[in-house]
Order: structure tokens, then C-alpha cells, then sequence
């Protein structure tokens, strides 16, 4: 469905070429939950950026359904690092906001989105400003939103980074959940593992900057996954240590 | 009242205590009384000095300039200038900000617009706008019109730079985002640009208000047959040192009080500014 080939970025810092992302191959099947890990700014999120359409690649192509992505890809929805809600809208009309831009009656657009805000257990906040919710609240609202956007493809750049153990799983189960309902592709940037391996079907590790895929490895964990569970069996070890040992080099390489 | 106000507020943030010790008792009453007293000792000293101190010619006295006051204010003569000049000051002041506000968007919405015209404008916000005065005069007359104009000119810049900043400030993410929500371009300018500049207007609209009453008062200095910028022109050309001064003090209660509106309309847009932060 996705599908990546020979996929370069270069930025340019004043005169200096900086290298993002170097040769990523990569076809992502449909309904398929694919992990990218890699070391804190290594190019993780450029590469989003690009399968977004935000960015264009310096060379490659990145085929989406069959055709090339020239402009800005809208049948993602993205879930970027910081979240983007609009400061001067409240909660509800943060998430109705995709229904607004498509034209669908207030009715109808109250309606569905008071039905996603229940879903991602914010009810009761509907008429609150982003700067009067916490950073968990915020991240669960910008879900709602990308929900009832009802892309097709998630691209979830480092989304529970800054929330805490207990509500980092119960985003993990609704996020499994979500997916699952919709049907949706989806592909998560983290520097988590643990979250990594909970969360994919495939595990991807990135090398430093520039980056390039040093490891591919299946997660054939058994679907529905218990997230908490999970990650007590003896499978999930394994693969949570294949992984690391690989990851590892390159935090070791960065120390140096 | 607002000085007494604001100095309470300076001295109760300050945090050594050295000079605290000296002013405490003085609230904000006291310092009323203080203030008040200035103005007399002032305008006592001025009866004082006038013609013993400096010929009664330069510098007038108190009891003229007040004499002065009563008696335009008897005969209706002032209301006529100073509806001329509030007349100015206010359509100068909406029309300016409108065109400012347009343009400033139109321009920090278009890269191409903006660069294309970039050195032009900075050439016209270089030059001193009241140099267009003679301009205003041939093509508007010498009726309200130019002093509209001239006004309108200093808060047109004043409102699109405020505008034109606020637009180029807005987050590019969020732009995005709406973007990979399939918002049209009208969409994103409307929904997305405009409510994240909105503080920058309103601190340009706030900032433009006395301009706006430069603009009509130089305007109606430079040529009128009526303003308080004509009269006072017209005193000063008839050595009416009274009638110069007379005029001075109601613009300068015309500025206070477009000032206290200001903070009045601003007061009330509190929560919208806090919000579209």
C-alpha cells in the first residue's frame, strides 16, 4: 500500500549538506502496523514528513496506493511529535475540526465528535482550551481528531513520548483497538522499544543520522494483544532482545 | 488616577526594601492628593511667573487660557473642531486599519505579492508620512477628506506591519496539519491564519489609535477652516498664546480619553487575546 523505494533527504544548513535519511526501502502492507526506531533525531520523523507529502524526497520515490506522492498527502492522518491543536479552539471543536473543513452540518459534526471524544475518555472536557489540558489530554485529543478524520493511514511520529507508564498503555490498548476497528495502516515513529514491539507487526531499527534500516524484524505476537500482558511472555523477550542488541550499536556508536 | 495606579503596582512588585519603607503609606488617594497638588503649585507658579518672570505674551496665563476655554465652550465654537478633528481621527483610524489589515494578510499569505513589492514598501514606510500632506491636499482638498487620508496613512502601516508580522508568525505546523486535513487555501487563511494573528491586529489597531490623531491634527494644521489643529494653527498665527494653550489641553483630554477607550475595548477582548495566543 505504501510503498518506499530508494528514499533520500538531504537538508541544507547554510552551505553544509546535512543527510536525513539515506536509501530507505520499504513497502508497508494494507492494515499493517509498522514500528520505525532509531536514536533520538536521527530522521525518523523527516521520513513521515515525507510519506505526509509535506516533504519532498531528494531522490526516490514514495508510491502511495499505486501512485506517486507529489503534493501533500491527505489520505494520512498525522499524528505529529508536538501536538497541533489550534490554541483558540476548545476541545470539541479541536476535533470536529476535519468534519468543519469538509463541509458537514453542526448537527451532525457535534454528534461524531462528542462520540470520538467519549472514545478516547475526554467527555466532560468538550469545552476546554489546549492550554487548559495536560500534555496526555492534548495527545488524546489529537487522536479524536485524527480519528474522525478517518484516514485510512495513521502516521504516529513519537505520540506518547511525554506521557506517563500507566497512560502510555492505556493508549497503546486504544490505539490496537482503534486500528483494528477502522482498519487502518498504521506507521509509528518511537524511540521507545518496548512500545515499539507492544504496538507492531514489524520493527524497523534506524541507524544514526543519516538514516538507513540496520534491522528488520516480524513480531508475530498473536493479535488481539493484551498490551500489558504481552510484554511478560517469553516471545516477547526474545524479540525485545534481538532488537536491543542491534539498537544498541548505534547508542553505543553515538556515546563515542 | 491611571499613573497613581500604575506606580502602586511598580512598587509593589519592586523587591528591595529600602525604597518601599519610604513610600509605603502613600495608597493610591494619597497619591491623588499629591498629584493634584503638583497641578496647582504648577499652575500657580505659571499665574506667578507670567509677566514677572517671562513677558505674559510667550507663555500666557492660567486665568486667560481658562477664560479662553469657558468662553468656546459658552459660545459652541469648540464642539465644532473638536467634532472635526474626532470625525478625522476615527475615519482615518477605521479605514487605515481595514486596508491594513487586508493587505497585511494578503501579503503575508503570498510569498509572491510580499517579495514582489517588499522593496517598494519599505521604501513608503521609510518616508515620513506626513510629507504627503501637500499630495493629500491636491487630491482630497481642503475639506475632511485629506485630514481622513492622512490620518488613515500613518495607521494603514502601523496595522499592516502588525498584521503582515502576526501572519508570518503563525505556526507552520498548524498549517500543515489543516493542509493534511484537505482545508482549501480559503479555508486555512480563514480557519487557520487569521485566528492565530489576531493578537498581532489588535496590538497594531491598539498601538495606531494616537497615530491616527497625529495624522488628523497635522492634517488640519497644515491647511483646514476647521480642527483642533486649525485652531490651534489660527491662535498661533494671531499671537493668541491663551488661545495655543487653550487647544493643547483639549487634545490633550481627546487623547486620554481615545486612550481609556482603548483600554476599555481591549479589556474587553482579554479573553479573546489570551486565547489566540
Amino acid at each position: 500500500m505504501i510503498d518506499i523505494r530508494h528514499i533520500s533527504k538531504t537538508f541544507h544548513k547554510g552551505d553544509t549538506p546535512v543527510d536525513a535519511v539515506r536509501d530507505i526501502n520499504l513497502t508497508i502492507a494494507r492494515r499493517e502496523i509498522v514500528a520505525i526506531i532509531g536514536p533520538s533525531g536521527c530522521g525518523k520523523s523527516t521520513l513521515l514528513n515525507m510519506i505526509a507529502g509535506l516533504y519532498a524526497p531528494s531522490s526516490g520515490d514514495i508510491v502511495y496506493k499505486g501512485s506517486a506522492v507529489s503534493g501533500v498527502n491527505t489520505d494520512v492522518g498525522y499524528m505529529t511529535q508536538k501536538d497541533n491543536l489550534l490554541p483558540w479552539r476548545n476541545v470539541h471543536d479541536n476535533v470536529a475540526f476535519p468534519l468543519e473543513l469538509a463541509g458537514i452540518a453542526k448537527a451532525e459534526r457535534t454528534e461524531r465528535a462528542n462520540q470520538v471524544i467519549r472514545h478516547v475518555g475526554l467527555d466532560g472536557f468538550e469545552d476546554r482550551f489546549p492550554n487548559e489540558l495536560s500534555g496526555g489530554m492534548r495527545k488524546r485529543a489529537c487522536l479524536a481528531r485524527m480519528l474522525l478524520y478517518g484516514a485510512e493511514t495513521a502516521l504516529l511520529d513519537e505520540p506518547f513520548a511525554a506521557l506517563d507508564a500507566q497512560l502510555k498503555l492505556a493508549m497503546h490498548d486504544l490505539v490496537l483497538r482503534l486500528a483494528s476497528e477502522n482498519e487502518q495502516t498504521v506507521v509509528l515513529v518511537t524511540h521507545d522499544l518496548m512500545e515499539a514491539v507492544t504496538l507492531a507487526d514489524r520493527v524497523l531499527v534506524c541507524t544514526r543520522r543519516p538514516a538507513t534500516v540496520a534491522l528488520e524484524q516480524r513480531i508475530d505476537l498473536k493479535r488481539p494483544r493484551d498490551v500489558l500482558n504481552v510484554r511478560f511472555t517469553s516471545e516477547f523477550k526474545d524479540l525485545y532482545d534481538t532488537l536491543w542488541e542491534r539498537l544498541r550499536v548505534e547508542y553505543r556508536e553515538e556515546r563515542v | 488616577m491611571t499613573a497613581a495606579d500604575a506606580d502602586r503596582e511598580g512598587r509593589t512588585a519592586q523587591p528591595s526594601a529600602a525604597p518601599r519603607v519610604v513610600t509605603k503609606n502613600i495608597g493610591g488617594v494619597g497619591m491623588l492628593l499629591w498629584q493634584l497638588a503638583l497641578g496647582i503649585f504648577l499652575l500657580l507658579a505659571w499665574q506667578g511667573a507670567s509677566d514677572r518672570l517671562v513677558d505674559n505674551f510667550f507663555i500666557s496665563n492660567p486665568l486667560d487660557v481658562g477664560r479662553r476655554l469657558i468662553g468656546w465652550t459658552m459660545d459652541g465654537s469648540i464642539f465644532m473642531h473638536i467634532w472635526a478633528t474626532v470625525y478625522a481621527t476615527v475615519m482615518g483610524f477605521v479605514i487605515g486599519s481595514v486596508i491594513g489589515v487586508i493587505l497585511g494578510i494578503w501579503l503575508g499569505v503570498s510569498q509572491f505579492a510580499s517579495r514582489l513589492l517588499n522593496p517598494y514598501l519599505s521604501a513608503l514606510n521609510a518616508l515620513p508620512k506626513i510629507a504627503l500632506a501637500p499630495l493629500f491636499v491636491l487630491w482630497f482638498g481642503l475639506g475632511i477628506e485629506s485630514k481622513i487620508a492622512l490620518a488613515a496613512v500613518l495607521v494603514l502601516f502601523l496595522v499592516f506591519l502588525n498584521t503582515f508580522a502576526g501572519v508570518r508568525e503563525v505556526d507552520q505546523d498548524l498549517i500543515d496539519g489543516a493542509r493534511l486535513m484537505r482545508a482549501t487555501r480559503a479555508q486555512i487563511v480563514g480557519k487557520v491564519i487569521i485566528p492565530s494573528a489576531l493578537s498581532w491586529v489588535f496590538a497594531g489597531l491598539k498601538i495606531s489609535v494616537p497615530y491616527a490623531l497625529i495624522g488628523a491634527v497635522l492634517g488640519e494644521m497644515i491647511a483646514a477652516n476647521r480642527g483642533l489643529g486649525y485652531l490651534v494653527q489660527f491662535s498661533g498665527s494671531q499671537f493668541d498664546t491663551a488661545g495655543v494653550f487653550a487647544v493643547l489641553i483639549v487634545i490633550a483630554l481627546l487623547a486620554v480619553a481615545l486612550n481609556l477607550m482603548v483600554e476599555t475595548v481591549q479589556h474587553r477582548m482579554e479573553r479573546w487575546r489570551i486565547v489566540s495566543r
